[in-house]
């Protein structure tokens, strides 16, 4: 019995990773964002959405394997974030932040329901693209799409932190993301700067709705909606603007999920990780790894 | 003492009622279509919805996108009220205002601290808890929702709308109002010129979110069914479009933004699946071109009226 009990919770720790791997793909790219230019981007989710349908385009009508479905719906939607920014952000960018905020739900609303017109409302089935194989290691179960999720998303991941970090492009974000004006006159182009923000954390949506797809294998135009805002929920639970903080926050996540769903209260799942974002904006809205900032005068 | 029959008070009531009258009128001699009939009163239900919001997101200048949240309990506590205990329509509908306006208190007191993108961020989830719990209620009938008589007449939703506006509108004008649009115009400032910013915030909150309810319990009252899907956040967001396309802190801006877009929903709807796309290209030109919407921060006001006799009894003192 006590067994049962370890390799139940085994389990859920082995579903709550696949999921928040997810999130944390997802809660990259809003932490991105927000981290360089103050928006939290609604339509984030819907871009994920695209991403998802892109990778059914792929698999089902071109009939391409895994990898290069994934590399066409990351390009795809990189090329989408980077249209959505040029058209609806960048002509606010120095409006207030109300004004891009609502914008932003504008563009979200616009890409569920311009995909609804489409590609209609109907659930699609996403093929299968993993075998069936599954690895049982004392009585827990990993499928074969379960470590080919982890495995995209921590190899994801890895990219990301190393582009933000050892190249020129990643340094020159930082900059902006410290200080706009400033990296500005030290002859930093923040136009193109922004846009690859975007291309990137629009890229890692595709790439988290394609792998989303092939885990609940349905797909619709509204997918984006409750995991997108899930992911947020994410980002500022690990510190809106702090990219470790994003994955740590998107695994947290899933695993707080799936545990609640273990605890048989699935229905309840929703709630919680709303719970969770109030309790955490009210205790300590900086996030998990954000630090304090002073109001100045 | 002022004089509460001046000319403006005196044409904006004729008005008030000879609107009523004449709707009233048509309804009675079965000349109004159903369909117009149900347009008019789901204007009046969006009117005051997006007064309510606009006190909290125009003229106090907080940004909340859970007024969904409020108005769904203002309907279901209603429907409990009325359907389920049998209770006359109008305890329902105050009983449904005050629960949403205890709401908004106990959300509003701690999550007022933060500002900007996080309590719109904290609102919207705020809204989505309110509806998972109605959805694994079962007294309430869950996800499928329950059926009620449809209680609400023309009268009774004209009659609310039009005194919830002039109430709204009182506060608006009153020294709280004033204070309120203090914060909005400039927080620090205000603080230091010693008004309670926490307080007038929460009154503004709580004020919005008591007429959300009331709002949500005629329409609990009115379309015979209530489900927790009703009440997601794209409600939420189509009540904030109507106060952006009217004018973030005007009033009457709101009133006319409840209307065009009730208006439009209703001439859209041979064709649903345009609506929205309509909906979100509108917010997203709106934003870019007129951020502040068709009246901005102006009033409509019959103040052109009251010129005269404000004359006569400046010179009489």
């Amino acid at each position: 019995m006590g067994s049962s009990i370890t390799q139940q919770i085994f389990q859920q720790l082995v579903n709550g990773l696949s999921l928040g791997s997810i999130y944390a793909l997802i809660a990259l790219g809003y932490t991105m964002v927000y981290g360089i230019v103050k928006l939290i981007n609604f339509a984030h989710g819907d871009v994920m959405m695209v991403g998802a349908y892109s990778g059914w385009f792929a698999i089902t009508v071109l009939h391409w394997s895994f990898l290069p479905a994934l590399l066409f719906s990351m390009v795809a939607c990189a090329l989408l974030g980077v249209v959505i920014e040029r058209i609806a952000y960048k002509p606010l960018r120095n409006a207030s932040r109300i004004a891009a905020l609502i914008t932003a739900i504008g563009v979200s609303l616009f890409l569920e329901y311009g995909g609804m017109l489409l590609v209609t409302a109907q659930v699609r089935t996403y093929p299968p693209v993993f075998p069936e194989t599954m690895y049982s290691i004392h009585g827990v179960i990993f499928k074969y799409g379960d470590i080919v999720m982890l495995l995209t998303s921590v190899i994801l991941m890895a990219l990301l932190h190393f582009t933000v970090q050892y190249t020129k492009m990643g340094k020159a974000m930082r900059a902006v993301s410290f200080d706009k004006d400033a990296a500005l006159l030290m002859g930093i182009n923040t136009n193109n700067i922004i846009s690859f923000t975007f291309a990137i954390g629009s890229a890692l949506a595709a790439a988290a709705g394609v792998l989303m797809g092939v885990y609940f294998n349905t797909i619709d135009p509204l997918m984006g909606m409750i995991p997108g805002l899930k992911a947020f929920v994410a980002a500022v639970l690990g510190g809106i603007g702090i990219i470790p903080g994003a994955m740590v926050g998107g695994l947290m996540l899933g695993l707080i999920e799936s545990i609640v769903s273990g605890l048989g209260a699935s229905t309840w799942r929703d709630a919680v990780a709303f719970l969770i974002l109030i309790l955490v904006l009210i205790i300590k809205p900086s996030g998990l790894f954000g630090k304090n900032v002073r109001e100045k005068v | 003492m002022r004089n509460w029959f001046n000319r403006q008070n005196i044409v904006s009531l004729l008005g008030i009622v000879l609107l009523y009258g004449v709707i009233q009128g048509l309804i009675v001699l079965d000349i109004m279509p159903p369909f117009y009939k149900l347009t008019l009163i789901q204007i009046c239900i969006y009117i005051i919805l997006a007064t309510s919001l606009n006190l909290i997101n125009g003229i106090t200048g907080q940004f909340s996108i859970g007024h969904a949240g409020f108005m769904a309990i203002g309907a279901y506590i209603s429907a409990i009220v009325t359907a389920i205990q049998h209770g006359p329509l109008a305890l329902g509908l105050l009983a449904g205002a005050i629960a949403a306006a205890l709401a908004g208190l106990l959300v509003g007191l701690p999550t007022l601290r933060l500002n900007g993108d996080y309590l719109a961020i904290a609102t919207l989830g705020f809204g989505e808890i309110v509806r998972i719990i109605f959805l694994n209620t079962d007294y309430v009938g869950g996800a499928a929702g329950f059926t009620l008589p449809s209680t609400i007449t023309w009268t009774w939703a004209f009659g609310l709308m039009a005194v919830s506006v002039v109430l709204m509108k009182n506060f608006v004008g009153s020294t709280h109002g004033r204070a309120c649009i203090s914060i909005r115009e400039n927080e620090i400032a205000a603080e230091s010129m010693g008004v309670n910013t926490t307080k007038y915030k929460v009154i503004a909150f709580t004020m919005g979110a008591f007429f959300a309810g009331l709002a949500g319990g005629i329409y609990a009252n009115y379309f015979y069914i209530i489900q927790p899907m009703t009440f997601n956040f794209i409600l939420s967001f189509n009540i904030l479009v109507m106060i952006v396309l009217g004018g973030l802190g005007s009033m009457t801006g709101g009133i006319l933004g409840a209307i065009v877009m009730t208006l439009a929903s209703a001439l859209l709807a041979g064709v649903p699946e345009w609506r929205n796309v309509i909906t979100a290209v509108l917010l997203v030109l709106m934003m870019i071109f007129r951020p502040t919407g068709i009246m901005g921060t102006k009033e409509f006001s019959l103040n052109f009226l009251g010129k005269k006799s404000e004359k006569n009894a400046a010179s009489k003192n």
